[in-house]
C-alpha cells in the first residue's frame, strides 16, 4: 500500500478474528489492530486530527509549540508529527509511567515535564493548564476536550468497523480522554442501532485513589455516559491476565490497557453465549506490548508481575 | 454470605479504617444504607439525591452501577461492591467532602 507520506499511513487497521478466544461460532471477538498506526498506538488518530484540525483554524504555525498533558501514547503520536509539520512538542506526563514511553517520547525529540504520580492524568492535567497560562504562546491541542479526537474515531475508526464488520453487536474500548469510545459509539449508534458501546476503565492501586483531596480533578469534557451501554473496571491483575491469555492463544502482542478491553469484551461474550444470542464483538487493541516490557508484566508468575504495576499507570 | 464493599482510601476515616465492610441487603441502596448504619456519615459521600454521586462511581462486581439500574440494582450474597473516586483516564473529581462539586 503507497501513501504519500506518513501521515496518510494512519488508520485503515486490519480487524482481526479471535478464534480460539471466542466462545463459539456464533459468538465471535475481532480485534482492531491499532497498534499498526504509524508510531504504533490508537493515538495516531486523534493527533494527527487534532493537528491538522488546529492548523485549518490557523492556531498552529510553522514553529509554534505544542504542550499536552498525556500519558505516553498521545505524546509520541505528536512527537512524530510535530517532527513532520515543525513543531516544537513540550509533554507533561506523570512520573510513574514507564521508562520506554519516556526514552521514546525524547527519541522523537519531545521534551518532557514530569508531574507527581498521585493523581495520574488529573495531575498531569493540571501542570499543563498552569504552564499553558504562564506561556499563551504554547498551544494546547488539549485531548480530553478537543473534539477533533472523537472526531476522527467518529470519522475513521467508525466506519473501518463497520465496513469490516456489518452485523456488529459490541463495541468494547478503553476509556481514558473517551475519544474512541465516543466517536466510534455515535458512529456505530447511528448506523446499527441496538449495538453495546462498552467501556473499559483500569482501576489503578492506591497511589492513584489515595488522595486527600482530588481538587484538580476533572471529568474530560468529551465524556458522555449516554452513548455508552456498560462500563466496567479492570484490575490489574485481570488486565496482565488477559494480555498473556491474548499473547498465547492469538499470538497479538498487545499493551497492558487492550488486556483490560479483552476482559470486558469476554465478559459481555459470555453473557451473550449464557444467554444463547449470537453476537459480534469488536474490541480495540491499543498498541503493542513493547513499551511496556520493561514492567515485566509478560513472564514469570502473575502476582509478582501485579505487584509491580501496583502504583504504576499501567493503561 | 453478605454483600463486601471495598472502601477507597478517601473515606476510610469513616470506616476506623477498614479497607472492607462486609453488609446485607436486597438492592445497592440497601447495601448503602447498611453501611450507613454501621458507619454514620458515610452515605453521604456516595449518594446524594438518591443516585450515586456524580464525582463517585459505584461498581457491582466491576460493572459501573449507573449501567444497571443505580441504586436499585439488585445484589445478591457474594457480590462485590467497590467504590472509587472518578480517576480513571484522567476523570477524578473530589469524593473527600460533600457539597463541593468540582470543576
Amino acid at each position: 500500500m503507497r501513501e504519500p507520506s506518513l501521515l496518510s499511513a494512519i488508520g485503515n487497521t486490519p480487524l482481526v478474528g479471535l478464534p480460539t478466544l471466542s466462545p463459539s461460532p456464533q459468538v465471535r471477538l475481532w480485534a482492531k489492530l491499532e497498534d499498526r498506526n504509524p508510531t504504533g498506538s490508537v493515538k495516531d488518530r486523534a493527533a494527527a486530527a487534532m493537528v491538522l484540525d488546529a492548523e485549518q483554524r490557523g492556531l498552529l504555525t510553522p514553529g509554534s509549540t505544542i504542550l499536552e498533558p498525556t500519558s505516553g501514547n498521545t505524546g509520541i503520536s505528536l512527537a512524530m508529527i510535530a517532527r513532520l509539520r515543525g513543531y516544537r512538542l513540550i509533554v507533561v506526563m506523570p512520573e510513574n509511567v514507564s521508562a520506554e514511553r519516556v526514552s521514546l517520547l525524547r527519541s522523537w525529540g519531545a521534551e518532557i515535564i514530569a508531574s507527581p504520580a498521585e493523581g495520574g492524568s488529573n495531575t498531569a492535567v493540571a501542570r499543563a493548564r498552569q504552564i499553558a497560562a504562564d506561556h499563551p504562546e504554547y498551544v494546547m491541542l488539549y485531548q480530553y476536550g478537543n473534539p477533533a479526537n472523537a472526531l476522527a474515531h467518529y470519522r475513521t475508526t467508525g466506519p473501518e468497523i463497520l465496513a469490516d464488520l456489518p452485523d456488529i453487536t459490541h463495541f468494547v474500548a478503553g476509556l481514558g480522554t473517551a475519544g474512541t469510545l465516543m466517536g466510534t459509539g455515535r458512529f456505530l449508534r447511528e448506523h446499527r442501532p441496538g449495538v453495546q458501546i462498552i467501556a473499559a476503565e483500569p482501576r489503578y492501586g492506591e497511589t492513584v485513589y489515595g488522595l486527600r483531596n482530588v481538587d484538580e480533578g476533572f471529568v474530560p469534557e468529551l465524556y458522555d455516559p449516554s452513548v455508552l451501554t456498560g462500563r466496567v473496571s479492570v484490575t490489574a491483575e485481570d488486565a496482565v491476565r488477559r494480555t498473556r491469555e491474548l499473547l498465547d492463544r492469538e499470538g497479538i502482542f498487545a499493551g497492558l490497557s487492550t488486556g483490560a478491553i479483552l476482559h470486558a469484551a469476554l465478559a459481555a461474550a459470555g453473557r451473550a453465549q449464557r444467554a444463547g444470542e449470537a453476537a459480534e464483538i469488536a474490541l480495540i487493541v491499543c498498541d503493542g506490548g513493547w513499551k511496556y516490557l520493561s514492567t515485566g508484566a509478560y513472564e514469570g508468575d502473575l502476582a509478582t508481575a501485579v505487584a509491580r504495576l501496583s502504583g504504576s499507570l499501567w493503561a | 454470605m453478605p454483600v463486601t464493599v471495598e472502601i477507597p482510601t478517601i473515606l476510610r476515616p469513616l470506616t476506623d479504617g477498614a479497607k472492607t465492610v462486609a453488609v446485607a441487603g436486597q438492592t445497592l441502596g440497601e447495601v448503602i444504607d447498611a453501611l450507613n448504619s454501621a458507619h454514620p456519615g458515610i452515605a453521604e459521600r456516595i449518594v446524594e439525591a438518591a443516585t450515586v454521586r456524580r464525582f463517585v462511581n459505584v461498581y457491582l462486581n466491576d460493572e459501573d452501577v449507573r449501567f444497571l439500574d443505580g441504586l436499585a440494582t439488585p445484589v445478591a450474597d457474594g457480590d462485590v461492591v467497590t467504590v472509587l473516586p472518578a480517576v480513571a483516564g484522567g476523570q477524578a473529581e473530589r469524593l473527600g467532602a460533600p457539597g463541593h462539586p468540582a470543576a
